[in-house]
């Protein structure tokens, strides 16, 4: 099985990233876009039956930093 | 007194902190990130600067994760005390013993100079050979250094004077000007600045000596 994690930096927290690639969007002409977060995709190949229990324990302990970063679990 | 220096995949300022220790009076161990204790006796853990694991997944993480860190945790759990510099502190953010994080800097560059910081108080065994108020100058060199907490610890970490070192001038976006923070008991230091370079004339400046002189002194005694 296959499970995708999406992780964000948390609403709130400043991203100095996202910022730059507004910027980046409005200096080539693109119009109205108001904000960018950027993150990171993680795609795991896991064992079949891994539990969604099993992905959220990688996510806090390792996967993502949640003092800053929230995380969204996808299985495929 | 006893001192040991982690060293990771990555680590490059490993032998410049074991200089900085050995120069103020400690005997100093070099251990691998692979050693699942750290030798008997040590006194302070330091956590040098570099690109641990390549900055991989989040500056610090995948070496917050490795044996030598459990040990490390095992030693502050017990009253041990801790220092990490610059890749160390992002190291200590991730095992969660010092709070916050390290993210992006806020100008995206990599920042690489000289810095005045004001030293806030000299309660802890880290400080103790400032005086508060007193004005360092001290390298840095890093990407992630913009140090975010949320409010209610920001509240805390004021409120208990755990913020040894701000900036003068704010470089890399930190809340507060922040450039150092300590635990709960004093006993865990991380800090961007790189005390370690500058502790030898031939360095451009020593005034990272007296953080090593007062760590060293204080536990030569305990």
């Amino acid at each position: 099985m296959k499970a995708r994690v999406h992780v964000m930096l948390k609403n709130g927290v400043l991203d100095p990233q996202g910022e730059a690639v507004r910027h980046a969007l409005g200096a080539l002409g693109f119009e109205g876009v108001e904000g960018v977060r950027q993150g990171k995709v993680i795609e795991l190949e896991l064992a079949d039956g891994t539990s969604e229990d099993t992905i959220r324990d990688m996510c806090e302990k390792l996967l993502a930093n949640t003092v800053i970063e929230s995380y969204r679990i996808e299985v495929l | 007194m006893r001192a040991a220096v982690i060293v990771f995949p990555g680590s490059n300022c490993d032998r410049d902190m074991a200089v900085a220790l050995k120069s103020a009076g400690a005997d100093v161990d070099m251990v691998w990130h692979k050693d699942a204790a750290l030798p008997d006796g040590v006194d302070l853990v330091a956590v040098p600067g570099g690109f641990s694991f390549g900055d991989y997944l989040r500056c610090g993480a995948i070496a917050a994760k490795s044996p030598i860190c459990k040990a490390l945790v095992q030693h502050v759990e017990r009253g041990g005390y801790a220092l990490g510099v610059c890749n160390g502190f992002q190291v200590l953010t991730e095992t969660g013993l010092l709070p916050g994080a390290l993210m992006r800097n806020a100008g995206l560059k990599f920042v690489c100079k000289t810095v005045d910081l004001r030293v806030e108080t000299s309660d802890c065994a880290f400080t103790e050979g400032y005086k508060a108020g007193d004005i360092i100058a001290l390298p840095v060199a890093h990407h992630d250094g913009n140090y975010t907490v949320d409010p209610d610890t920001l509240a805390r970490l004021e409120q208990d004077a755990r913020i040894p070192f701000r900036y003068l001038q704010n470089t890399n976006g930190s809340v507060a000007d922040i450039a150092g923070v300590l635990s709960e008991n004093r006993r865990v230091l991380g800090m961007m600045p790189h005390p370690e370079r500058a502790v030898d004339a031939g360095h451009g400046g020593t005034d990272g000596q007296a953080l090593f002189r007062g760590i060293v002194a204080q536990l030569a005694t305990a």
